[in-house]
């Protein structure tokens, strides 16, 4: 697969494989979205590149920085950011409402079953248990992005700075967040904007 | 827990989502902090089981975490009536806080790919990195601890951070880690 010789990108490449349809487009993103327990990421990484071979890593790589800049859930960015690819607006819409549609529904209902037995102790405590749970797995995110720090422009040791500032003006303080992404974030940017070479 | 909204609230509930969509750099989650201070601190228009509540099923459920809104706009509309204001809820929270972001995202997304080598678009791809990791792990902070910080609440905590390790140093599926949780819980050992 990377065996590639270096002119092959200048000859005519066979035919890549892509979306017949917006149905299609619609279709996979929605089975997509029905796998993806706690997280769609992996799951679309291995559909899309793997699988389907829509896109290449490296191309997958590249659209996934973009949808993680890019406010909003990123996989719902990276979704609408594919469907736009190859069908334009509505590409994009049909890959977002495939990836919202079902899950909304199963969620739903799932929130209909919990208000059945909200008062029962067992559904309770369940929920109290899967929430500390959950709360770990989003902490757990974050330590693995922690990795991506090693090489920032800024050093370990200014981005732990901003991130114990960030932290405490969150969680402790309770500080709103506009304020905090704006003085703070706004900071980081321009500190590394200065790092990094013209 | 029952609260009436009038017009002008559901408008403000409308506009804090379509505010906050903007701020979500990161993805949704990491606007989960402001929307426990707003809705449930300042409003009180959600109670912390509530809050709680709509994140687990969230996480347990497939698809985008994202879906977690859907569920504070559903339990804010339960609180102020019943189905009918749940609805709304729903739609408003899931608009609101998607309609904002993806508009940008579409627009932004073909003229970032043209631009990637520019310098002010590495430095804020690069700048927002320390920010954006320090709010997951503050928004796992509020999760964990809900309003305030109890002693008697260890065992959560306990689990709160052997679940953070096991995802972090293990390839263990999810699903496992949530099963363990509820199952925990449903025991009475939380």
């Amino acid at each position: 697969m990377s065996s590639l010789p270096q002119g092959a990108a200048a000859t005519p490449a066979e035919p890549r494989a892509q979306p017949q349809s917006l149905t299609d487009l619609f279709v996979s993103f929605t089975l997509l979205a029905l796998q993806g327990f706690g997280g769609v990421l992996a799951v679309v990484q291995r559909e899309l590149v793997e699988k389907k071979r829509w896109m290449t890593r490296e191309e997958f790589v590249e659209e996934w920085a973009v949808a993680q800049i890019m406010p909003g859930p990123n996989v719902v960015n990276l979704a609408l950011m594919i469907g736009d690819r190859y069908f334009g607006l509505r590409g994009a819409l049909a890959a977002l409402a495939g990836i919202m549609a079902a899950p909304t529904f199963v969620v739903f209902g799932l929130v209909l079953l919990y208000s059945q037995y909200a008062g029962s102790p067992m559904v309770a405590g369940a929920l109290r248990g899967m929430g500390a749970v959950a709360a770990g797995l989003i902490a757990a995110t974050g330590f693995k992005l922690f990795g991506a720090l090693r090489k920032h422009p800024l050093g370990v040791p200014v981005c732990l700075f901003f991130g114990a500032l960030c932290f405490v003006a969150v969680a402790l303080l309770r500080l709103p967040l506009v304020y905090v992404l704006l003085v703070l974030g706004g900071l980081c940017c321009v500190l590394t904007y200065r790092r990094l070479a013209p | 827990m029952s609260i009436t909204l009038s017009g002008a609230d559901w408008l403000h509930l409308f506009l804090h989502y379509v505010s906050l969509s903007l701020l979500a750099v990161g993805g949704a989650i990491t606007t989960a902090p402001d929307m426990h201070r707003y809705l449930v601190d300042q409003q009180h228009w959600l109670t912390d089981a509530q809050f709680s509540a709509s994140i687990a099923i969230a996480q347990a459920a497939p698809g985008p975490n994202v879906l977690f809104i859907a569920l504070f706009g559903w339990h804010v509309g339960l609180n102020a009536g019943g189905l009918g204001t749940g609805l709304l809820g729903m739609a408003m929270s899931l608009v609101g806080i998607l309609l904002p972001s993806t508009t940008l995202t579409w627009l932004a997304a073909r003229w970032g790919q043209r631009n990637r080598e520019l310098r002010a678009v590495r430095a804020f791809k690069q700048g927002m990195a320390p920010i954006v990791v320090a709010l997951l792990v503050a928004t796992s902070w509020i999760l964990a601890t809900g309003n305030q910080a109890r002693l008697q609440d260890w065992p959560l905590w306990l689990l709160t951070a052997a679940s953070a390790l096991l995802v972090w140093r293990t390839r263990i599926h999810l699903l496992w880690l949530l099963g363990a949780g509820a199952l925990l819980g449903a025991l009475g050992w939380l």
